[in-house]
Order: structure tokens, then C-alpha cells, then sequence
């Protein structure tokens, strides 16, 4: 069972300010109708990202959901997330090809360069690093999905270097020195 | 005329020379998009006159991007197809008329080495995918395309007939049950009610396997004519398709197609004259949950709710979605009907063996050269499918085992790889059919670490109502990682088989009860592994980390300091141009240092 909860002690307190008339389309188009939870809850995280918390409450009380009842889904299916990510979705494939093909370097490696943990957001809220169950281009593995471009056949050292520049373009166009990742 | 002289040519202009560019999700992942791109720039630039066109999946990934050239010659499909050779490819073939016969992987006009891979299969579900652009359902219908319930309509067949067809033909359930699908269909006929369902399970979880998505990219109004089919004979009036999120481009030719189906008049009121018969299909997306692929975890979900498998008795046939009588069947499954209904029962029994009848389309992935999608007919070796159609191993390597069933199936060792693929026979071995995942292993690939890859799979998808399911997977999977880290006892096999059987006894849905199976499938085949981890600290595949040792080999060490600097707990000692020493007791055996010797001077063991 994945276990995924909000610690409420130790994270930091998200300060973004959530502008919800972002879901008012979503909502009337789907409040009132049976089985809505989770395209709602897909739609409202394709507006932000993730589905901040005054996102939830404000569900809950414009189309009469229980939040008790939402929290319990948004928890439930991988795809939700509940706190707020990276500019860059890092995927790396950890279907069974892949495995073989030894994709944990290919996740040692950017969880050494980019100094978070799977799963987590670097500072910079650049990347996010996530491990998948599956791509399906399993005959390029070991693969790695960065927004919508696919990276395959890779080691760690590659994948390191991808990242790399993505950083260094990213930096550039803010005018900033490329600092070592 | 006399003998072997050739027809004279048709006066009538020869049809525009076409180019056709695989744009599958792993076309578009190894480089189609742009090699699409740049033919259709050279086009425009040189006015080039061809007509480019967008196919899907052909199924052999291993070429990809592919480009077929079909010319007043012949047709030509090239592989390996980058922006570079599109150049190359364009400026011979097009232009000087010269096809560039050493790209070539299949022709109609001579032999190529990969002609192997397609001679043995038999394209009943992906008959079109790799043929029409998936996006036009004109070019769907010029190859008998929505023939099937036009057949249906027009002769009036009625909707007994149509299950009594789907009955004869043997066909069972693809998406790894096996159940009878014409005995499903019946049952959910039988149940009355004002409203019934058909769903189409798009959600294709199993790691490794991704018939389905090619499937539903390259050839989407197959599913959609099998469900109207379907709807037909059991009298549905609503349809959903569940699609994995993860599958963004087969939910936008879905949309596509369902457009197109609703403009014609294939979805609707009173579908093609047949009078009260009124059906349409929507999409809902999943949102990544492995247990959804239950049948009643999936009508939980598209419900809106967490989505965990309830018990049956009911079945979905008799209360399913929003509790009226709902039929489910996999992508592949809807996707054979049509054809059953146009070719008729026997043509599609003609293949296969005894007990399962007709073709299953495979994902041939791992360690194997030629890794891609075949439909083969059912009864063919393991053997034949990975050594005749997939090329044997990678590196010339020993064939180790194959993994079918994905984390709910087992690990075949080479010793059974003359088994025949069907359902009754795979199960024997301990594995499962599954989905078709076909993941190849070699003898680099540790048996205990692939059971302890899809236990954590399992765990972590275990929805946690089952305490057996949801404790026990966890427990067993604390096992398998001290095994692997070189701390396994006396006693953990046995252990695991305890668990194993309480997992699979006290389970409600499939997802518990197979999931000890990787475990015990090669717990069967390869006890020997597992005992070489537990008792001699060792990992004879070379794969887990904490049970190798390094040492540097005197011979050929030359002193460069590269893998000394590169040492993250600085263990390793020497002068340049000295042989380097690795001080085995700080050494955490990360392998940083045998990845990057450049003269194979550190040794594993």
C-alpha cells in the first residue's frame, strides 16, 4: 500500500497564492454529476500542478463532496499529488524492462546530482524526480520522460547530463551563473 | 499473350508515391516526430512530390522510427530511420528512385534478415496497426472496417447469433483471466434490466506490457466497433472506456475516433436502422492504481471512488456499474470481435490449440535483440517466440528465463522453453498468460532481485483492504531485501512459502492472490539462487550490490587514480602508476569504480 500523507510538522507551509476561479469552468462542468471526483480532481491538478489545499475545501463546498471523501481518493491513486512540483517532471521508468536493464542507477544517479530523495522537489522547484511503473517504450530501456520528450537506452552519467543542461538553459535564460548540480 | 509475358501497364496514372512514418508512443520516444518533421520540410523545400502520411505501431520497436515507402515498384519499410538518413532516404528513393536497399527491414520484393520476425505471426487484433493513419476512420473502412456491424444490421443477425459466434470461436478473455468471452457476454444478456453497461479495461497496469496502448494508438475504431458489437448482443445502453492517464496519446485518438463513430452514425440512436439500439462510449481516464484492472475495483473507480475490489458474488454481469448488468473486456479482446463476426467463428478457431483458440499479441521486451509487439497463433513454443521472432538474446548471452504475467505471473526457465503458449499450459508452469508481458532475462539477471522488484511492485499497489494481501506482501518483501543485502537466515525460504500460500489463500481479489507468484515460480526454478544469497553471501547473476566484492587486478591496473578519485568513501589506495588497492573493509560496493576502469582491471565476485 502506498502511504502518502501531508506532514503537517515538518513541511513547509506552501505559501502559493491558489486563484480558484482557475476551476470554475471544471466545476460546472462536472458538479452535479455521479462519479465526478476524480475528474475533478485531475482537472484541478492539471491547473496547478498539484491540488493545493484550499483547492480540496473549495471542491468540497462548491459541488458537496466530503473532503473526507476526496483526501481519501486523491490518496489513493498515484496520480494525485499534494504538494506542489517542479517546472521538470523527471520520470524514470521502473517497468520490469527497464529494471532489468538496470534502471535504479539510472535513479541513483539523479538522486546524487540533484540532491533530493524520489519523489521530492528540488529547492529551485526545477525538477521533480518520480519513479514510474511503466512507460511503454520498453524496448529503449532504461528510459527516462522529461515533460513530453522521451530519453532511452541511458546509463547514469547520461542521465545526470540531460538534467544538467536542462538546468544550465534554464539558468541562462534567467541570467544567472549555472551553479554545480 | 504467351507465357511469363508480363501484363501491359494500365494506362491509368500510377497512384502518387507514398511515405508513411510510424508515429507510435515509441516511434514518437526514439525520434519519429522529428524524422517526420524534416521529411515533410524536404518536401515543401525540394517540391517534392509524394504524398506523407502518419501510420502507428508496426510493432517492431526495435527499428524504430520506421518510414515505409510505397512506390509503382514496390513496398519498401525502412528502419533506423533518423533525420540524417531521412535525407539520405529521400534523396535516393524519392528523388533519384533508388530505394536504399540496406535500410531496408521488410519489403514485398525480396528477403530481409527481419523478415522472421513478421514470417510467424499471424495479425488478427493488429490488423491494421502499422497500416492506416489511426486518426481516419475512411481508411479504417477501406479495410473492412465497420463491415462487421454493417453485416449485423444489414442481414439481420440476431443477438443470440452474435454471442453463439463469439461462443464458437473460442476466444477467452485476453487481459489474462481467460475467461470464455461469448459465456460473459451470455450471462450479462440473461440479466435484465432497462440499463446495461460495456466496458472496455484500458488499464493496462502490468509493467512491461503495452499491447494495449499500441492497440488503442494504432488502431482505435477496432475497439470501438467490438464494443459496439458487443452492446448489440447484450443490450447495453452505455459504454466506458478506462484508460490509464499514462496514456495520453491513445486517449486523444480515442476522441478522435469516438468523434468520427458518432459522425457516421456508428454511435447514437438507432444505430445504423437497427431499431432501439442506442449506445455511445465515453473515455474515463484512470489515475494509476494497479488493482483497477479488477473488475470491481474498475467499476469502483470510474464510480469516483477509491478504487478496491468488493467480493462476488454479484458478478458485474448481474450488478456492475451504478449497479445494473455491465460486461468487461480487455482492449485486445474487443478488439478480435470484428473480425470473428466478418471472417465467422471457424476461421478464428482454425488457429490455436485445444483449449485456446486464436492468435495473443505479446510485448517482447528485456534482453532480447529483436524486442517489439507480435501476434502469434496460440500453441507456439517459447522458444520459437523468443529465439525465431525476437532473435534470440542480446550479446549472444544464455537465455535465463522469461517473465510472463507481469507481477501476477512467474519466471519460465530456459529448461520449459518448449512449453506451448496457452492458457492451460502456461499455467502449469507456475506462470500466468496475463496480459502478455514477455520480459527475457539472461544469465546477468538475478532471479531473487526480479521476485523482489514486483513484490515491491505489489506491496506498494496492494489497495490495503485484504490484511493478508496487505501485511503479508510487505513482510515478504522485508524478506527478500535482507536476502538481497546479504543478511538472509536459515529459515527465509521457508518463511516466504508460508506467507506465499496465506497471501494467496486469503485474498479477495486476483491482485493478492497472485501476488506471491513471482516468489514461488522462482523460489521452484531457481531455489539454488536464493540459497547461494542466504548461505554463501553471494549473488551469482552479479546483481546485488552488497553481496559483490571488488578487488583491482594487479595485471592490468595502470596506476591512472581514476577510480581512487571517483571512490565516494575513499578506499581505494595506490600512487599513479602504481597498482591501486581496495580496502575491503570500508568498501560499500557501490561499483562506481568497475564502471568507470577503462582497462576491466576491477574485478566483481
Amino acid at each position: 500500500m502506498r502511504v502518502q500523507r501531508l506532514d503537517h510538522r515538518s513541511a513547509p507551509e506552501v505559501t502559493d497564492a491558489v486563484d480558484l476561479s482557475r476551476i470554475e469552468s471544471l466545476i460546472e462542468k462536472y458538479r452535479g454529476r455521479k462519479g465526478s471526483t476524480i475528474p475533478l480532481l485531475q482537472g484541478a491538478q492539471d491547473e496547478y500542478g498539484y491540488i493545493p489545499r484550499e483547492v480540496f475545501n473549495h471542491l468540497a463546498l462548491r459541488c458537496g463532496i466530503e473532503l473526507s471523501e476526496m483526501y481519501g481518493v486523491a490518496t489513493f491513486y498515484a496520480q494525485f499529488r499534494l504538494q506542489p512540483v517542479g517546472r521538470y517532471i523527471i520520470k524514470v521508468c521502473h517497468g520490469t524492462a527497464c529494471h532489468v536493464q538496470n534502471a535504479n542507477k539510472i535513479t541513483d544517479a539523479l538522486v546524487e546530482a540533484l540532491g533530493v530523495a524520489d519523489g521530492e522537489t528540488t529547492e529551485d522547484r526545477l525538477f521533480t524526480l518520480e519513479s514510474v511503473a511503466c512507460l511503454g517504450c520498453c524496448s529503449l530501456a532504461p528510459v527516462m520522460m522529461i515533460g513530453e520528450e522521451t530519453f532511452g537506452k541511458l546509463t547514469g552519467p547520461e542521465a545526470v547530463k540531460i538534467v544538467k543542461n536542462i538546468r544550465i538553459k534554464e539558468n541562462e535564460a534567467r541570467g544567472e551563473d549555472a551553479p554545480s548540480i | 499473350m504467351k507465357p511469363g509475358e508480363r501484363m501491359p501497364r494500365q494506362s491509368e496514372p500510377m497512384e502518387k508515391t507514398k511515405v508513411i512514418v510510424g508515429l507510435g508512443s515509441c516511434g514518437i520516444a526514439a525520434g519519429a516526430g522529428k524524422t517526420y518533421e524534416k521529411i515533410r520540410q524536404l518536401r515543401e523545400s525540394e517540391g517534392l512530390d509524394f504524398e506523407l502520411k502518419k501510420t502507428s505501431c508496426v510493432g517492431m520497436c526495435y527499428r524504430e522510427p520506421l518510414v515505409e515507402v510505397i512506390d509503382e515498384s514496390g513496398t519498401y519499410l525502412y528502419g533506423e530511420i533518423d533525420e540524417a538518413r531521412a535525407i539520405e532516404l529521400i534523396d535516393k528513393h524519392i528523388v533519384n528512385k533508388e530505394p536504399v536497399r540496406e535500410l531496408v527491414v521488410q519489403s514485398d520484393l525480396f528477403d530481409t534478415p527481419d523478415q522472421e520476425f513478421l514470417g510467424s505471426q499471424v495479425k488478427i487484433a493488429l490488423r491494421n496497426c502499422g497500416y492506416i493513419d489511426p486518426e481516419s476512420i475512411e481508411e479504417y473502412e477501406s479495410r473492412q472496417g465497420y463491415a462487421s456491424i454493417r453485416k449485423i444490421a444489414e442481414d439481420g443477425i440476431s443477438r443470440e447469433q452474435v454471442i453463439r459466434t463469439v461462443l464458437d470461436s473460442g476466444l477467452r478473455g485476453r487481459g489474462g483471466g481467460g475467461f470464455p468471452t461469448g459465456l460473459k457476454w451470455r450471462f450479462a444478456f440473461n440479466a435484465v434490466s432497462p440499463e446495461k453497461y460495456i466496458i472496455c479495461n484500458a488499464d493496462e497496469g502490468d509493467p512491461g506490457a503495452f499491447m494495449d496502448r499500441s492497440l488503442l494508438e494504432g488502431d482505435p475504431h477496432s475497439v470501438l466497433e467490438g464494443m459496439i458489437i458487443g452492446a448489440y448482443a447484450i443490450g447495453a445502453t452505455g459504454g466506458v472506456i478506462y484508460c490509464r492517464a499514462e496514456y495520453p496519446l491513445a486517449i486523444k485518438r480515442l476522441r478522435i475516433a469516438l468523434n468520427q463513430a458518432r459522425a457516421k452514425g456508428y454511435l447514437g440512436q438507432d444505430i445504423l436502422g437497427l431499431p432501439g439500439f442506442h449506445f455511445d462510449i465515453y473515455i474515463k481516464e484512470g489515475a494509476g492504481a494497479f488493482v483497477c484492472g479488477e473488475e470491481t475495483a474498475l467499476i469502483a473507480s470510474v464510480e469516483g471512488e477509491r478504487g478496491m475490489p468488493r467480493k462476488r458474488p454479484p458478478f458485474p454481469a448481474e450488478a456492475g456499474l451504478w449497479g445494473k448488468p455491465t460486461n468487461i473486456n480487455n482492449v485486445e479482446t474487443w478488439a478480435n470481435i470484428p473480425w470473428i463476426i466478418s471472417h465467422g467463428p471457424e476461421a478464428y478457431a482454425r488457429y490455436g490449440t485445444e483449449k485456446s483458440k486464436g492468435t495473443k499479441v505479446f510485448a517482447l521486451a528485456g534482453k532480447i535483440k529483436r524486442s517489439g509487439l507480435v501476434e502469434v497463433p496460440m500453441g507456439i513454443t517459447l522458444r520459437d517466440v523468443i529465439f525465431k521472432l525476437g532473435g534470440g538474446i542480446q550479446k549472444d548471452r544464455k537465455f535465463k528465463a522469461v517473465q510472463m504475467g507481469g507481477p501476477s505471473g512467474g519466471c519460465i526457465p530456459e529448461h520449459l522453453a518448449d512449453t506451448i503458449v496457452d492458457y492451460d499450459s502456461v499455467n502449469a508452469t507456475g506462470a500466468i498468460m496475463g496480459s502478455g508481458g514477455m520480459v527475457v532475462m539472461d544469465e546477468t539477471t538475478c532471479m531473487v532481485d526480479v521476485a523482489k522488484f514486483f513484490l515491491d511492485f505489489t506491496q506498494k499497489e496492494s489497495c490495503g483492504k485484504c490484511t493478508f494481501c496487505r501485511i503479508g506482501t510487505k513482510r515478504m518483501l522485508e524478506i527478500l531485501i535482507r536476502i538481497t543485502e546479504g543478511q538472509g537466515r536459515e529459515g527465509d525460504i521457508e518463511k516466504l512459502e508460508v506467507l506465499a500460500q496465506e497471501i494467496k489463500n486469503n485474498s479477495l481479489c486476483g491482485l493478492g492472490q497472485t501476488a506471491p507468484n513471482p516468489v514461488l515460480t522462482t523460489l521452484r526454478y531457481f531455489r539454488d539462487e536464493y540459497e547461494a544469497h542466504i548461505r554463501d553471501k553471494k549473488c551469482p547473476a552479479k546483481v546485488c550490490k552488497q553481496l559483490l566484492t571488488y578487488t583491482i587486478d594487479p595485471e592490468k591496473c595502470t596506476g591512472c587514480m581514476v577510480c581512487a578519485k571517483k571512490c565516494p568513501v575513499q578506499c581505494i589506495s595506490g600512487e599513479r602508476k602504481q597498482v591501486h588497492f581496495i580496502d575491503q573493509e570500508a568498501c560499500i560496493a557501490c561499483g562506481e569504480c568497475f564502471s568507470r576502469c577503462r582497462f576491466d582491471a576491477v574485478i566483481v565476485n
